[in-house]
């Protein structure tokens, strides 16, 4: 690989032992991916916080070891200075105002405060968030960021024609200490086309529809790069957001395209370029049902828990679930968490959303979700969920039975303490 | 007139190096790509994911042949988590380069190969003894069982 004269100093140590690992990280990195040459970046997103058992050991000798070990594959522990570029702290695995709730070790809530600090005394910022575009980290086109979280990613390169790849713990810790990142796959405009085609004859309206294609998309390309043709309702974020989620979760899918909706697309032809557009992979009535009974790992009607918030929740999306549970009370043996980013959730408590639907017997969470904190309320076999990514992950992470459906279907099984969405 | 052959049936490919390094183990082949995160268990080395053909199976100590990674974007930090637990893979070989995968490999330090010039899929199987030199871009294979007789 070729660095510049700058990058090649870094990696001798012109600017210390940590510059030097994340760049020699860098390094290692782009030559297994056969990379050229570095870019570089100002907007990093990526996993810091160190606040499970695993990491609780490593902790003990300081949050410098964490960060060495597990951000910069480095085998000595190196003290980390300050990030040279943006850098943000993505999902984490503990809500500080609401750990007791989550079954959380006051020890690991402590752990993840004092890692909160430490990693804001660095320049990483605690958006704390699966969703930065929801809380003003919003790439402008052509921007090269360094992000992890694949439902970030997706949305990133194909709604706002940011340039990023799927990003790991490791290479954003170099990227935040160095400002960059290997030019490679979606940094190059080259890439960036669409190789299948999926034509949707079907209607697709509402999120829970958006959801489900998007989870058909994803099996059906796998990691390819898919151009839609046939869609009559254009999405707006809410649905590409969960919609990307989904085909990042059955499938590797980083970037998509839907001609006259997503920036790269203004034609179908556009979105192949220099590609040959191959034969359209149907989505019709039977793909559609299909996916739906695939979404479902249940049997059980009987509801312990819903999950709402996966990617978390847009204001309006808080705003709609309060309309939903207005004047209403959740099943006493089911619980209802609704997770939205910290940000939106000021909102919404000023906006009375939140009041409402603490009211009703449900809690508000930020900063993680079932999946990532592996924590769920006491005694939990059957889950439902509005989240077609959430269905795919939480039985497999908790053993539990799913359910997934609308986000109306959930919040009224929440109250009739059954599912009553379709059964498979 | 029947000769008995004890020599085994070994196979040489040639591939680019993902990341260096001599290894010797036993093979454990899937068709199917790995989820890092939410697909295997970083304490025990093995796969999790429901429906997966190696579902339950340990890769620690073998030769992982497989198309690649899949899934989250936490695939290099449970790998990177299974070197520190000891229950990493000897090796990997795979043909699907993503930035997972790169990442993945560099991060669990084992000897890491992908082009090869032959369908690993039809030419390895499990219980196969597979050497790899990763600097050379060398991978021999024995087949398990392969002492034949005529």
């Amino acid at each position: 690989m070729r660095l510049t004269v700058e990058e090649a100093a870094m990696r001798d140590g012109s600017q210390g032992a940590s510059i030097a690992r994340a760049m020699d990280l860098l390094v290692r990195y782009g030559e297994a991916l056969g990379a050229e040459r570095l870019v570089k970046t100002r907007n990093v997103a990526g996993a810091y916080n160190a606040s499970n058992p695993t990491v609780a050991d490593m902790a003990r000798d300081g949050f410098d070891r964490v960060f060495s070990e597990l951000n910069l594959d480095s085998d000595d522990v190196v003290e980390i200075p300050h990030m040279a570029v943006p850098t943000q702290q993505l999902i984490t695995g503990i809500d500080l105002d609401n750990y007791e709730i989550q079954g959380v070790d006051p020890k690991m809530a402590d752990l993840q405060r004092r890692s909160e600090a430490y990693l804001g005394k660095r320049g990483i910022n605690m958006a704390c968030t699966c969703t930065p575009y929801q809380v003003g980290n919003v790439p402008v086109r052509g921007e090269h960021c360094a992000w992890m979280e694949s439902s970030a990613v997706i949305f990133c390169n194909s709604v706002l024609g940011g340039r990023t790849n799927v990003e790991g713990k490791e290479s954003t810790g170099a990227a935040g200490l160095t400002g960059r990142i290997p030019y490679w796959g979606l940094h190059m405009p080259e890439n960036r086309y669409a190789d299948h085609l999926i034509q949707v004859d079907v209607d697709v309206d509402d999120m829970a529809e958006w959801g489900v294609l998007g989870y058909f998309t994803g099996y059906e390309v796998e990691e390819n790069q898919p151009a839609f043709r046939g869609l009559g309702n254009a999405p707006d974020f809410m649905k590409l957001k969960h919609f990307g989620a989904a085909a990042a979760s059955s499938g590797g899918v980083e970037i998509f395209h839907m001609p006259g909706v997503t920036p790269e697309a203004p034609t179908l032809e556009a979105a192949f370029g220099p590609n040959d557009m191959p034969a359209p992979i149907v989505y019709g009535e039977a793909q559609r049902k299909r996916t739906w009974e695939r979404l479902q790992h249940a049997s059980e009607r009987k509801l312990d828990f819903v999950m709402l918030g996966c990617p978390h929740n847009s204001i309006e999306q808080m705003g709609l679930i309060a309309e939903l549970l207005e004047g209403r009370k959740i099943h006493p043996d089911t619980a209802l968490w609704v997770h939205t980013p910290r940000a939106i959730r000021q909102i919404a408590d000023r906006s009375g959303f939140s009041a409402v639907i603490e009211a009703a017997g449900g809690v508000v969470m930020s900063d993680t979700c079932p999946s990532i904190s592996r924590k769920l309320p006491p005694g939990v076999r059957v889950v439902a969920t509005d989240s077609a990514k959430q269905a795919h992950y939480l039985p497999a992470i908790a053993k539990v039975e799913g359910w997934f459906g609308s986000v109306e279907q959930c919040v009224d099984s929440a109250v009739a303490g059954e599912w009553l969405g379709v059964v498979g | 007139m029947s000769k008995t052959l004890t020599q085994p049936t070994t196979i040489t490919l040639r591939g680019r190096k993902v990341v260096g390094g001599t290894a010797r183990a036993e093979a454990l082949v899937t068709r199917q790509t790995i989820s890092g995160w939410g697909g295997i268990n970083e304490r025990e080395g093995t796969v999790i994911e429901l429906n997966h053909e190696l579902h339950g199976q340990s890769f620690a100590g073998k030769v992982l042949v497989f198309p690649g990674a899949k899934g989250s974007s936490g695939w290099s930090a449970f790998f990177h988590m299974c070197r520190l637990n000891k229950v990493a893979p000897a090796a990997m070989i795979f043909t699907r380069m993503t930035t997972k995968i790169a990442l993945g490999a560099v991060v669990t330090r084992v000897p890491a190969i992908t082009d090869l010039d032959g369908d690993v899929f039809e030419l390895i199987e499990t219980g196969d003894i597979v050497e790899i030199d990763a600097d050379a871009g060398v991978v021999t294979i024995t087949k398990s069982g392969t002492a034949t007789q005529e």
